[in-house]
């Protein structure tokens, strides 16, 4: 039975359970109960809007049932109502935030699910969970582990937090910027899962949920650019994305894919919040990294591009991210700019040796400058490194089109 | 309020290294503010685990050995119990203990036994 209310449900769980899981745990101080009364809400929804329709503020629905339905659970047991009495307590004390903006409930949990006290996959699979609304078994599926597997992990998670007693609050100034950090590496951990090269189609909804959450983020945070400059690199990348990949999943260089089908309403909202990021003069890797993009996308072709530009930001980049990727991502830029030798001199200097995108790249290079015997040894050593199918044939069909190898 | 273990394992590597008078008065200063706002609950530092002794009563009889619980290179050397409102507020006092002694501080919430 799918009908027209249960569709609509659909789109009100995932847009607002995250709100109402988030103003529950305010409320009582606990996740396992704010998620178990969210779902019993939306369990009465399924009812009571097929028989009288969709009431006129759906959300606020939700969250004033999903709160009744709370109280009848701790009503069940001795404990829950002495935690009744405290909850009554603090809902007659006015304005007990203090002075000032309230913060939205959903900012107070993003710290809480990405706390540096939990395992990074802990972390991305609470946010998803509690602030996404996905459910267990589609965080699973997402993330390629058994569905037990990731009930296990969410258990865990969230008893920690009750035990260790991680608190539900935004982090004062001086911690702030750590934090602010761990969210942000949760969010775009949560985009990558969905966008590696081959990824099956349930991974999509990742990208789309990193990017809604990020969006979130940045109507909470807007004076942080660096969360600016992820949504912006999430907006520009997803802009691309279609063109990636070909009909039979195979890999589109970036100098060959159909700029035409790029999404120009993506583009142009990234290339609007990069100028407005960078306006601040407060660059940070996720900033950098989505000008890059934004240069990328200025461009009708590899040949227009302004690699100078280009190569100017990443320098900027490797100076506040000095990671051997980034080098890496760099010296492809210096190959554009200052030729194939140049960008194979830095190469030789970095320690990637396990990294397939290393050999691939040290194979173009090889490639342009005619060693192309050379060029197709690395091409199947990049191929025996790639973990994903599709890079794997991909670079196997460059290694085969390079010739026969000679060391 | 929660009450943790803020706990330091020492080695053989480190349990030699004598804490300069600098660092002493340091810590000193903090154990002292962590008493002022009621946080501190016990401390203390603890001999090595050759010093150590282990009991085993079963069925009546009493058995006891030379040694530690455990043969390994970390043992336990010292420990803060503290109370602190959440998990942050302990985080605190263990980065500020961690970087008074130069070596790393596991934290551990107690059992809350009022619930």
């Amino acid at each position: 039975m799918t009908g027209p209310a249960e569709a609509a449900i659909g789109r009100v769980f995932r847009a607002e359970s995250g709100r109402s899981v988030a103003t529950l745990v305010r409320v009582f101080g606990q996740l396992d109960l704010a998620e178990d009364a969210v779902q019993d809400a939306f369990e009465l929804a399924l009812t009571v809007w097929a028989r009288d329709g969709l009431p006129p503020n759906p959300g606020g629905w939700i969250t004033t049932t999903a709160r009744r339905c709370a109280i009848d659970r701790l009503r069940r047991d001795v404990r829950g109502r002495q935690l009744l009495g405290e909850v009554a307590l603090l809902e007659h004390e006015p304005a007990r935030e203090g002075v000032g903006a309230v913060p939205d409930d959903r900012l107070r949990l993003i710290f809480t699910c990405c706390h540096p006290a939990l395992a990074p996959e802990a972390r991305v699979a609470l946010t998803l969970r509690l602030l996404g609304g996905l459910r267990t078994d589609e965080v699973a599926r997402a993330f390629l582990v058994a569905e037990p597997t990731m009930a296990q992990r969410l258990v865990r998670a969230k008893r920690k937090v009750r035990l260790a007693r991680i608190p539900y609050r935004v982090p004062g100034a001086t911690e702030l910027p750590g934090r602010l950090r761990a969210v942000l590496a949760v969010l775009y951990l949560i985009y990558n899962a969905g966008a590696e090269p081959g990824a099956p189609p349930s991974t999509a909804e990742l990208r789309a949920e990193a990017i809604r959450l990020a969006r979130l983020l940045t109507g909470l945070l807007p004076d942080e650019p660096e969360v600016t400059g992820l949504l912006a690199l999430l907006l520009l990348t997803e802009a691309r994305f279609a063109t990636r990949t070909g009909g039979d999943g195979t890999l589109v260089l970036l100098r060959d894919q159909d700029r035409s089908a790029w999404d120009s309403e993506l583009i142009a909202e990234g290339r609007r919040l990069v100028r407005a990021c960078l306006r601040r003069d407060e660059p940070g890797p996720y900033q950098l990294q989505a000008a890059i993009n934004a240069v990328h996308t200025d461009a009708d072709s590899v040949a227009t591009t302004d690699w100078h530009q280009i190569l100017a930001l990443y320098d900027q980049l490797l100076a506040v991210a000095p990671t051997p990727v980034v080098a890496l991502n760099r010296a492809v830029v210096v190959g554009e700019v200052h030729g194939p030798q140049a960008a194979l001199d830095l190469l030789d200097r970095l320690d990637l040796a396990g990294y397939h995108a290393f050999h691939a790249t040290r194979a173009d290079l090889l490639h342009r400058l005619g060693r192309t015997g050379e060029a197709a040894v690395a091409y199947e050593e990049a191929a025996n490194l790639a973990t994903s199918p599709a890079e794997r044939r991909h670079l196997a069909a460059r290694s085969r089109e390079a010739g026969p190898g000679t060391r | 309020m929660a009450q943790y273990l803020l706990s330091v394992h020492t080695s053989p590597d480190t349990t030699g290294n004598a804490m300069t008078p600098d660092r002493i008065a340091e810590m000193q200063a903090m154990e002292q503010e962590m008493k002022e706002t009621g946080a501190w609950l016990f401390s203390g530092r603890l001999t090595g685990p050759e010093v150590a002794t282990v009991v085993r009563a079963t069925e009546g009889e009493t058995l006891t050995t030379d040694g530690p619980f455990v043969e390994s290179k970390e043992h336990l050397g010292g420990f803060y119990v503290v109370e602190a409102d959440d998990l942050d507020d302990a985080l605190r006092w263990a980065a500020r203990t961690s970087a008074i002694i130069g070596q790393p501080i596991e934290v551990r919430p107690f059992w809350d036994t009022s619930a």
